[in-house]
């Protein structure tokens, strides 16, 4: 009889151990977009999918409401606790209309993170920022350096002056100058209003009014354009070189033609990774989230939270002519 | 969720059809349909049948079948108000202003009901007092209320509203049973009676079919017209006040598209689109039907643009199903 016991404990420690990676097998992570049909949203779901084979034993559920409303995600948010999910990544249409249900979720087990576009800090673990102010103010001056060896005049047109995502990374840009990039000289920075029409007129005046000018930086997707434009048009290819903040699928011809070398953007896929590397660690409670804690984000890195539980993923994401192609029919 | 009781004595609703037949098959036949989500969504996900998932699946309906229990009555007695869902956003947006001066939860719920009740006043009095079509009138008021909610909050947003008012999009009354949809039963039982018990029920009817022959056998046709777009406000802003609660807070946003959803579930309960005939079994079970097919797929992660085409086609189905019927197999079934 108790040889039977033992017998039977012996098969059930065995049973258990056989179990864990059986339940990591059922391991289900759902990645809720904004909505569906956005290109930015299924690069970010190819990165999840990545992240699910690299991790194994994941499925990832890759969902959202066909119109971007809150109301869309709370039901979709409904059907996933019913499904007992191990874990919800959201980006959110509305910080706080999610809330509760994020909440109801919580109280039910599941793992919430926000990534992209954040929850309320009260309706999630912990909130993945794709880019900070301070790496983005970095990076876009980085842009411009790594192709000026020798230094020189460089030039910020950026946005409206009131446009506090600008502002922000410019002052961030400023600050590091001095530090970083000694040999970059900044001469001027000239505002676009984020409007075709101005961004190009105020690019003309920048090569009008400083000859000597080697790059032009525009932290905003309309002012990237407008500039490489003019540099195509007055034939300053070579002379000018123009980079910051472009989306890939407007700004390839730019990178072709050769009056840019590089511009760079956060980058969905590594952000959809990203999610589902953290959703998983957090849901395995190999880590806990809490201000100060870090959490690896497998071949992107590493991340330290917050006093708010939030974190930056990683500098914004570098295009050039190795990449552009590929990137430019994702987003 | 109880069976449809259907033994009870029949009033025709419209004179030149034998009712009995049509009328009882189309409860009946939403019944089928009803009946046979449910199986293939037990078949289909091994979530759908447990008390929670049910508990949460009847979110999906509540609201708007609030709101739909009404504009059945508007639409039966021949207008439509398309403006209910910016009824609730300019409802939820009041309420968010009265919070930020302090308002506590019965204040905030009675200026959520009356904005409600006031919008539907607007409405009435504008089609019945000036003669306006009700299409044109509520398309403008929809344009009209959103507006005065963007107006007001811009792309900011109303949070914070009080613990006691969480209860009545987020509380439960007994268990799974959740306040909304005890509400919604109630307001149904009380909508069944008013429209198939009362005499202001029959007017409504007889408005829908006739309303020159309504106003000749004196029935005061605005006044019954005008009491009907006040209800349909003041479910409107008792959907407001839910919704506002159950999201937690207020945006500008609010309820967008719930006018086309409110009006597809009493399309789909048999009201005729034209006036005239209609119940509100009918409309209880088209609830019941969308917020079931909408979480069913939502348990099989079904993307929500397949969810259109098929809530799409089922409108179409129940609508097209007794006409193909009666063509191929004469009037009796």
């Amino acid at each position: 009889m108790s040889i039977v016991r033992k017998f039977l404990a012996a098969a059930a420690v065995a049973a258990a151990m056989f179990a864990m990676p059986a339940s990591a097998q059922d391991m289900k992570i759902a990645l809720v977009v904004k909505a569906l049909g956005n290109g930015f949203f299924d690069a970010a779901n190819k990165g999840a999918q990545e992240a699910a084979k690299e991790l194994g034993g994941i499925e990832v559920i890759y969902t959202g409401p066909t119109a971007a409303t809150a109301e869309g995600q709370v039901e979709i948010i409904n059907s996933l606790i019913a499904q007992n999910v191990n874990a919800i990544a959201v980006s959110a249409n509305d910080p706080d209309a999610l809330v509760p249900v994020l909440k109801k979720a919580m109280e039910r087990g599941i793992t919430v993170i926000s990534w992209d576009s954040g929850v309320a800090a009260e309706g999630r673990q912990m909130h993945l920022n794709p880019s900070d102010t301070d790496l983005i103010g970095e990076t876009i001056i980085k842009l411009a350096a790594d192709y000026l060896p020798e230094g020189g005049d460089v030039a910020i047109l950026s946005a409206s002056s009131t446009a506090t995502n600008q502002n922000a990374w410019i002052e961030a840009a400023k600050k590091i100058l001095p530090e970083k990039f000694p040999k970059i000289n900044l001469v001027a920075t000239v505002y676009g209003d984020d409007d075709s029409v101005k961004s190009t007129n105020e690019a003309k005046g920048l090569i009008a009014s400083y000859p000597n000018l080697k790059a032009i930086i525009a932290p905003t997707t309309v002012g990237v354009v407008a500039a490489a434009q003019v540099v195509t048009d007055m034939g300053l290819i070579g002379k000018v070189n123009v980079t910051g903040l472009a989306l890939p699928s407007e700004f390839k011809q730019f990178i072709d033609n050769g009056s840019s070398q590089a511009v760079a953007l956060w980058n969905p896929i590594d952000l959809g990774y990203s999610a589902v590397y953290i959703a998983h660690q957090l849901a395995t409670k190999k880590v806990e989230a809490k201000p100060g804690a870090k959490i690896s984000i497998g071949k992107v890195g590493e991340i330290t939270l917050d006093d708010t539980n939030s974190a930056a993923m990683a500098a914004p994401f570098q295009f050039d002519k190795s990449n552009i192609e590929e990137f430019s029919k994702i987003y | 969720m109880s069976t449809v009781e259907t033994a009870r004595r029949r009033i025709p609703d419209r004179l030149d059809t034998p009712l009995k037949g049509t009328l009882l098959s189309w409860e009946m036949l939403l019944v089928a349909v009803a009946l046979g989500i449910f199986v293939t969504n037990s078949l289909a996900s091994p979530y759908f049948l447990n008390p929670w998932s049910l508990s949460d699946m009847t979110f999906n309906f509540t609201e708007k079948g609030l709101i739909a229990l009404a504009m059945a009555l508007l639409i039966i007695s021949g207008e439509i108000d398309l403006s209910v869902a910016a009824t609730i956003a300019l409802a939820s947006t009041l309420m968010g202003m009265a919070l930020q001066s302090g308002a506590d939860t019965p204040t905030l719920v009675a200026i959520g009901i009356l904005t409600g009740l006031a919008c539907g006043a607007v409405n009435g009095a504008l089609v019945t007092g000036l003669g306006l079509p009700s299409i044109v009138v509520t398309i403008g008021t929809m344009s009209l209320f959103r507006g005065i909610a963007y107006i007001i909050l811009g792309d900011q947003a109303y949070k914070g509203y009080p613990a006691g008012f969480a209860f009545f999009g987020q509380g439960y009354v007994w268990w799974v049973v959740s306040f909304e949809l005890v509400l919604f039963a109630a307001a149904a039982v009380a909508f069944w009676f008013l429209l198939h018990r009362t005499s202001f029920g029959r007017r409504v009817f007889a408005i829908g079919n006739n309303p020159v022959a309504a106003q000749f056998s004196g029935v005061r046709v605005n006044r019954v017209k005008f009491v009907l777009f006040c209800l349909t406000g003041l479910m409107a802003g008792i959907a407001s006040v839910l919704l506002t609660s159950r999201l937690g807070s207020t945006r500008p946003s609010i309820a967008q598209g719930y006018e086309l959803e409110v009006i597809t579930m009493v399309v789909l309960g048999g009201v005729s689109i034209l006036g005239g005939a209609g119940s509100i079994v009918g409309v209880v079970l088209a609830a019941l039907i969308m917020g079931m097919v909408t979480f069913g797929l939502g348990l099989l992660n079904v993307p929500g643009i397949v969810m259109s085409i098929f809530i799409g086609l089922l409108l179409i189905l129940v609508i097209a199903l007794p006409i193909v019927w009666r063509r191929f197999f004469g009037r009796a079934m």
